[in-house]
């Protein structure tokens, strides 16, 4: 694991690299383009502070922006116990140093996403809708996938990359807009004392202001997919069962709901896209994700146990590629790992019939309501916000009291 | 100049020899640390017992063997003091449960009963649990064994007495089903 996350870091390091000199290739040739003596320096340093804010922005609102835009609510372990249970598993399971906070959002779609820079300020959110639609073994798997992030170091590796991009874009549009909105004025400026090489750099600008954007793209996501199919094997790793993440793949990917507050900057996040763009193939460079039944045809191929190496082959298998989607160093150990038995069955149908109902209380319990326990048999949900101190039950006039 | 470079390597070596004692001593006490998180376990799983036996007695007339067995076993488990007779008590304690598991499915209103299906979910989630912190021993013991077998760390190890740990493993395939602890092989390496 720990190699992993070494040549992981090694990676990102280098595609840091590569999105960095794009930035400072766009800021310098920009302001040449504005300024031919010594413009490109100052466009240098422009595009650099700009990145910087962003990066303090990031750094001090942390995850919290990714709950909030999302409109994820912090559970205890009573509201869910389960979940919390099989969060606590994989926290065990990955050796994390705490566990995640768990969050629920409110909405039907199934889909889940982790966040936190370090393992320490970490966050689970998974949807209502897949808490309905899952059962045990197949939330495990999400939570494993998930878990995998935060271990991977995946979550500050991909804000970081976020941000990168995010600059690149911002700076390449403001530009172009500048451009567009002042071309008029600046034409007539120009004409005495830039001449020919100036229209070059404005030129070449303009070009790399297209490009760069488009590039770095490809870069994140390229590498945010790569992420995708190695925080698929370190599920497998950690629950030695790699069917119940591929059962709740094809499960979440049966579903044709969006979720609201998605956009396509927290895309990336969740364990599969939440923008569906129906009755239109998505083009493979420009996904985030890998398809989905790729991922879950690799799953249900890997016959070698549940280490890395026979992921490794499953994927060669089915994308026919002879690269390596796992680390070199990940593959080192060949350990022998076997799979593990499911949980039983009818525990499984059970959860399903019970599930409609325990959404409805579960979301009521995510928004703070009181639950009483009338002696007839009916249970009251009495909302937060409720004033009076007694309620009655509707079916039966006893009087409770309503404790807060 | 020429003492200053030495005494320059000197430093150098002996903070690197340093650097190298204290990652050994992390990875030993990752080892122990992930051994107690079973141990933890393994409580909880006593410590659930008889709140599921006083759930389940009301609805299960017929089933007083199963029940004693199960009560039995864990306190057996409880007293066992030896890591070998705890691996014992606790595979028999395992099967016990699995037992109960299979009685459970003859009474539907137990099966919907809220308070048992907290406490099935409380159990299996601490079964679970048990089998992830094992594997998680397992990861930590490769990790340091792999240190301690490695150069340059080897040395080190050797020097300080840094001895391997086992591994915790299933007898066989059968055991999987029932989750079964075999503390046995850890005995050996942490002594």
């Amino acid at each position: 694991m720990w190699e992993l996350i070494r040549a992981n870091r090694r990676k990102s390091l280098v595609l840091f690299f590569i999105m960095g000199m794009f930035l400072v290739l766009l800021g310098y040739l920009i302001g040449q383009a504005f300024k031919p003596q010594g413009g490109g320096i100052t466009g240098v340093v422009i595009a650099i502070f700009v990145w910087f804010i962003l990066n303090m922005i990031s750094m001090f609102s942390g995850s919290k922006i990714m709950l909030t835009v999302s409109n994820a609510k912090e559970i205890t372990p009573d509201v869910h116990p389960r979940l919390y249970n099989i969060v606590e598993e994989m926290r065990m399971a990955a050796n994390l140093p705490k566990t995640p906070k768990v969050y629920i959002i409110n909405t039907e779609a199934p889909n889940a996403f982790a966040t936190g820079r370090t393992p320490d300020d970490a966050a689970i959110a998974v949807t209502a809708g897949l808490l309905a639609k899952l059962n045990r073994d197949e939330l495990q798997g999400v939570v494993a996938h998930e878990t995998s992030h935060i271990l991977n170091r995946d979550i500050r590796f991909m804000t970081y990359a976020g941000i990168m991009l995010g600059t690149i874009v911002l700076i390449s549009e403001l530009y172009l807009r500048t451009l567009f909105f002042s071309s008029s004025a600046r034409y007539r400026s120009d004409s005495k004392g830039g001449g020919q090489g100036q229209l070059i750099m404005m030129v070449l600008a303009i070009v790399m202001a297209i490009l760069a954007p488009i590039a770095a793209q490809l870069l994140y996501f390229a590498i945010s997919r790569k992420r995708e199919y190695l925080a698929d094997a370190s599920a497998v790793r950690l629950t030695r069962y790699p069917e119940g993440l591929a059962a709740a793949l094809e499960k979440i990917s049966g579903s044709t709901q969006d979720i609201e507050t998605a956009n396509k900057v927290t895309a990336p996040m969740y364990i599969v896209n939440p923008l569906k763009k129906k009755g239109m193939k998505i083009a493979d460079l420009t996904s985030t994700h890998p398809p989905i039944s790729e991922r879950i045809r690799i799953l249900r191929s890997m016959a070698g146990g549940a280490n890395f190496t026979s992921y490794q082959q499953a994927w060669s298998t089915v994308t026919g590629s002879p690269s390596h989607i796992i680390p070199r160093s990940g593959l080192a150990d060949n350990e022998s790992l076997g799979f593990r038995p499911p949980a039983s069955g009818e525990d499984i149908e059970a959860d399903m019939k019970q599930s409609r109902r325990d959404l409805g209380n579960l979301m009521m319990a995510v928004n703070q309501y009181t639950f009483i326990d009338c002696p007839c048999g009916v249970k009251l949900k009495v909302p937060p916000d409720y004033k009076s101190l007694q309620v009655e039950c509707p079916r039966c006039g006893r009087i409770h009291k309503v404790s807060d | 100049m020429v003492p200053l470079v030495v005494l320059a390597i000197i430093i150098i070596v002996v903070f690197y020899i340093i650097g190298l004692y204290n990652g050994l001593i992390r990875l030993r006490n990752q080892v122990q640390n992930a051994w107690s998180q079973i141990d933890v376990q393994l409580k909880r799983r006593h410590d659930l017992i008889p709140n599921l036996i006083e759930t389940v007695r009301g609805y299960m007339k017929h089933e007083r063997e199963t029940l004693e067995s199960v009560t039995k076993a864990r306190s057996d488990a409880m007293s066992a003091v030896s890591v070998a007779d705890k691996a014992k008590a606790e595979g028999i304690l395992g099967g016990a449960l699995g037992q109960l598991r299979v009685a459970v499915e003859a009474y539907p209103d137990l099966k919907a009963n809220q308070n048992f299906l907290g406490l099935q979910e409380e159990l299996s989630s601490t079964e679970n649990k048990i089998s992830f912190s094992r594997q998680n021993y397992n990861d930590q013991v490769l990790f340091y064994n792999n240190k301690i077998q490695m150069f340059p760390s080897n040395i080190i190890a050797g020097m300080f007495n840094f001895v391997k740990s086992d591994f915790f493993q299933l007898e066989d395939k059968a055991d999987k089903e029932v989750p079964k602890v075999n503390l046995e092989s850890y005995t050996s390496g942490q002594k």
